[in-house]
């Protein structure tokens, strides 16, 4: 029951911060509204017994991508919400979208066969070393390719980001 | 007795899927309603983010190791993606001196 | 043996491809030796193959490949040669190299004279087609040939629109008789099954006489005949046809083209002797033609039309023996026609030449002693055409004249008074132009040259055949020896067996005066002709009845009246109407329609990434949502 009570109580946490991450006014809010998502996204990873997920998705997310976003907010002093006007009628159409595609993507999940093979809790692939023997064996290609995808990333990045010298 | 308790006490998948949906339309509401470029961001990282927890469950429940690893990649990529992301965005920035995604309306008819 | 066969046509069409491929880098001199020259080494090998026909007593059979072979029908690329073959074999090759060699000198300063000999090689090789064909589809293949070769050498000198009309007219008119042929190949196949020559004549020996789907057939086919051989009405595209060169004319429209209907109906000769009626029309139409012909010949005044209607006249004739049934009287005519026809024409080249292109005999005289060569060659052609002995013309014609006497009196007196209209017009034109004194409007443009040598040779041996080609066969008076028939028997023994013997035979006295009296109005004719033309002042024009031979029976006029202008009517109308309004009209309203879609769609790019991105939303829904329900 532990679990049970741990899920929704996480779930909740994680959809109102997502609902805050769009009706702040202040960008920096919203960022931070986000993080707070994430760790409760961390919970659910423990929840499920993956652990490596988990730390992984802190120090990536949490750790990394977030970071990057406040430095973003805050080098460019994009504080300044309130200037944009909103127009009444995109907002209605993304609502009415938004709606539609929970229905829709319930309609075409619940088609699944949602058989259980076994307890989540109990599983012991989300261990480091089990996922470290599947990584390593089978899935070495993508995960050498993954370097050369940062590396491209860098180097991307950091061309953008050059000032011209005119 | 305690397999049959620890049996009741599963959370069904179809919580889960039902949990990771209202994420993701949040994210897409997101989307769609707001003009700042960053909010836009974090709103498809949102996406992501249930996208993930959806794989993750579902390999928990199968016990199959592969959806772990794919979210392991998505994850990764989703780190190049934000890099990439943020600078455009500060080269835009630059040059409009806005991140309004309205005034970005030049390639039209 | 039958790889000489096949070598006869390899070599045209290596000239023809050699040559017309070169065109632009040949030398001029190098194509007419190496045309002639294939030709030559194509007479080398008829007359290998004529030896063995006539010594070997066989027939030769050369089967190429299989051409068409589905279902029960199979059609090979066959070649048969046997003695009519062999004959028409000499005929084209050897008349063809004396024409090539002509043209090397006629031609000599044409500047496009390398088209002008690949476009005859490509003539020899389908004529060679056609007379060698030993199914009936082959055979038209090399008439089609023969067509469009004769399109493409009387439009030579296309510059000029006239002669582009005159090559259209033949060969449209040719294809009237043509679509008459492929009616009679459609309705023999469907009748014996096959389209092979000898086979038909085997199965159709077999046919009651009168059977009317013969009848039909071989009605068809000289329909035919008629495109090709310029018969009434299909026949006034041979006097527009000698806007070509003059050697154009010699070869084609005098000694080979013009004789494939004739050599097409004596091929199938067991078909036409079991349909009577067909004979008869065939007769009656030669006739009607060679009257037609001869008359309107008196008056016309231009040299090349002179003797392009002679030709339709001879044509007639011929056709007329091969109504009465004298299948080799026709052959024996048509080969001795094809040397004195293929001299007179080379000899009015040789005139033409001399005075630097003019053609219109009003302007010509006196030529007599000033190119004497051709003044004699010509007098060679003359009088074997008008069938004097002991010239060729004279044996020839009496074979045919026989032939008509022995079906009826009327029919005699008839031919001979068409064979005596020839006479007139011929020493007409010789007195004309040689012998009368030179005319106010003589006015060469160079000084009057006889011909070089490269152009008197062939006509030397063109007369020289002319005077005894005819010895041959003498009439049936002198000696019983008929060399012609005899050798020509294997091929119509077939034919002439089914025919009826006629029932009146001539006795010797009648047979006496038939070959006399000619002999004697013929004199009578020359003596009026030289005092009429020779001594009498300028031509005077033509009144009366005499104005409608001079405009050639409104032949022309009537034709365009009935078929070209209401042709013409209708291409208007199906190009402006049909074409411009409708076809194009609906083509660019396609264009326009889009245009109009275009202009509203392109308002879709708003530029506005926050639309975009809800548009795509929507359809990333529709598609999940239709994955729900279907």
């Amino acid at each position: 029951m532990l679990s049970h009570y741990l899920f929704f109580f996480l779930s909740a946490v994680a959809l109102i911060s997502a609902m805050m991450v769009l009706l702040s006014k202040k960008p920096i809010h919203s960022v931070l509204y986000l993080t707070l998502t994430f760790f409760t996204l961390a919970g659910h990873y423990i929840l499920l017994n993956a652990q490596f997920l988990a730390v992984v998705h802190i120090i990536v997310y949490a750790g990394a991508i977030m970071v990057l976003f406040l430095f973003t907010v805050m080098l460019l002093n994009l504080n300044i919400e309130g200037e944009f006007p909103k127009s009444t009628l995109m907002k209605f159409v993304s609502i009415i979208a938004g709606g539609m595609i929970f229905l829709v993507l319930i309609g075409t999940l619940k088609s699944f066969d949602v058989s259980t093979v076994g307890n989540p809790e109990m599983t012991q692939i989300g261990l480091v070393k089990n996922l470290g023997k599947i990584l390593y064996s089978d899935y070495i290609m993508p995960f050498e390719l993954s370097s050369i995808l940062f590396l491209s990333a860098m180097v991307g990045a950091v061309m953008l980001g050059k000032k011209d010298k005119n | 007795m305690e397999n049959s308790i620890a049996q009741l006490q599963v959370i069904p998948l179809q919580y889960y899927i039902l949990f990771c949906s209202a994420l993701f339309s949040i994210g897409v509401i997101g989307v769609l309603a707001k003009r700042n470029a960053l909010v836009i961001f974090m709103s498809v990282e949102l996406m992501l983010n249930s996208a993930n927890l959806l794989l993750a469950a579902f390999s928990a429940y199968r016990n199959d190791p592969a959806g772990q690893i794919f979210v392991f990649f998505i994850m990764v990529v989703a780190a190049a993606e934000v890099a990439i992301g943020l600078a455009l965005l500060v080269v835009v920035y630059r040059s409009t001196h806005s991140i309004d995604i309205y005034k970005l309306d030049r390639l039209k008819w | 043996m039958q790889l000489i066969s096949i070598l006869l046509l390899v070599f045209p069409l290596l000239g023809f491809l050699t040559i017309g491929l070169f065109q632009r880098q040949m030398n001029r001199q190098l194509s007419g030796i190496l045309a002639s020259g294939v030709i030559f080494i194509n007479l080398v090998l008829s007359s290998f193959l004529f030896r063995y026909i006539t010594t070997s007593h066989q027939v030769l059979e050369v089967s190429l490949f299989d051409w068409i072979k589905f279902a029960d029908i199979s059609i090979p690329f066959a070649l048969t040669i046997d003695r009519l073959s062999a004959l028409m074999l000499m005929i084209v090759n050897g008349v063809g190299l004396l024409i090539h060699v002509y043209s090397i000198g006629y031609m000599k300063y044409d500047e496009s004279v390398n088209r002008f000999f690949a476009y005859l090689n490509l003539f020899i090789l389908f004529m060679l087609i056609l007379v060698l064909g030993s199914d009936y589809l082959m055979l038209f293949i090399g008439w089609e040939g023969v067509g469009l070769s004769s399109y493409l050498l009387i439009g030579f000198w296309y510059k000029d629109h006239a002669n582009n009309n005159a090559a259209k007219k033949a060969f449209i008119m040719n294809r009237i008789g043509d679509l008459g042929f492929l009616l009679g190949i459609f309705l023999l196949f469907s009748t014996f099954k096959t389209l092979s020559i000898s086979e038909i004549a085997e199965i159709a020996s077999l046919m009651p006489s009168g059977n009317i789907t013969l009848t039909i057939i071989t009605l068809f086919l000289f329909v035919g005949a008629m495109g090709k051989s310029a018969q009434i009405p299909l026949f006034t595209w041979l006097p527009d046809a000698m806007a070509g060169p003059t050697p154009v004319s010699a070869l084609i429209h005098a000694a080979t083209m013009v004789t494939a209907g004739i050599y097409l109906i004596a091929r199938s000769g067991v078909l036409f002797v079991l349909s009577p009626l067909t004979m008869n029309i065939i007769l009656v139409v030669g006739a009607v033609t060679a009257l037609v012909g001869g008359l309107i010949a008196i008056y016309q005044n231009d040299i090349k039309k002179i003797l392009a209607y002679s030709t339709v006249s001879q044509l007639g004739f011929l056709f007329m023996a091969l109504g009465l049934g004298s299948f080799s009287g026709a052959m024996f005519h048509l080969t001795t026609h094809a040397f004195f026809k293929a001299l007179l024409f080379l000899a009015a080249g040789s005139v033409i030449h001399a005075l630097s292109g003019e053609q219109d005999i009003r302007k010509m005289g006196g030529l007599r002693s000033k190119i004497p060569f051709t003044f004699a060659l010509m007098v060679v052609g003359t009088i074997a055409i008008s069938g004097i002995p002991p010239f060729a013309g004279f044996f020839s014609k009496e074979v045919i004249l026989t032939a008509a006497y022995e079906h009826g009196m009327a029919m005699g007196v008839f031919a001979t008074f068409v064979s005596l209209l020839t006479t007139i017009y011929m020493f007409r034109l010789l007195f004309v132009v040689f012998f009368k004194p030179a005319s106010k409007d003589f006015k060469p443009a160079h000084s009057v040259h006889e011909s070089p040598k490269v152009m008197l040779y062939p006509m030397a041996i063109l007369a020289i055949l002319s005077i005894v080609a005819g010895f041959v066969q003498l009439p049936k008076l002198f000696s019983e020896t008929q060399g012609f028939d005899n050798f020509l028997t294997p091929v119509f023994a077939k034919a002439n067996g089914l025919q009826t013997v006629s029932e009146h035979a001539l006795s010797v006295q009648t047979e006496w005066l038939i070959l006399l009296i000619p002999m004697f109005i013929i004199a009578l004719l020359v003596f009026y002709s030289y005092n009429r033309f020779v001594n009498s002042k300028e031509l005077t024009p033509a009144t009366g009845i005499q104005k409608v031979l001079a405009d050639k029976f409104y032949f022309d006029d009537i034709y365009d009246f009935l078929i070209v202008k209401p042709i013409g009517f209708l291409s208007d109308f199906f190009r402006q109407t049909v074409d411009q309004s409708i076809i194009n009209g609906f083509v660019n309203a396609v264009g326009n329609g889009t245009l109009f879609v275009g202009k509203r769609l392109r308002l879709l790019q708003t530029g506005n990434v926050g639309f975009y991105l809800v548009i795509m939303v929507f359809c990333v829904i529709a598609i999940l949502f239709f994955n729900i329900i279907l």
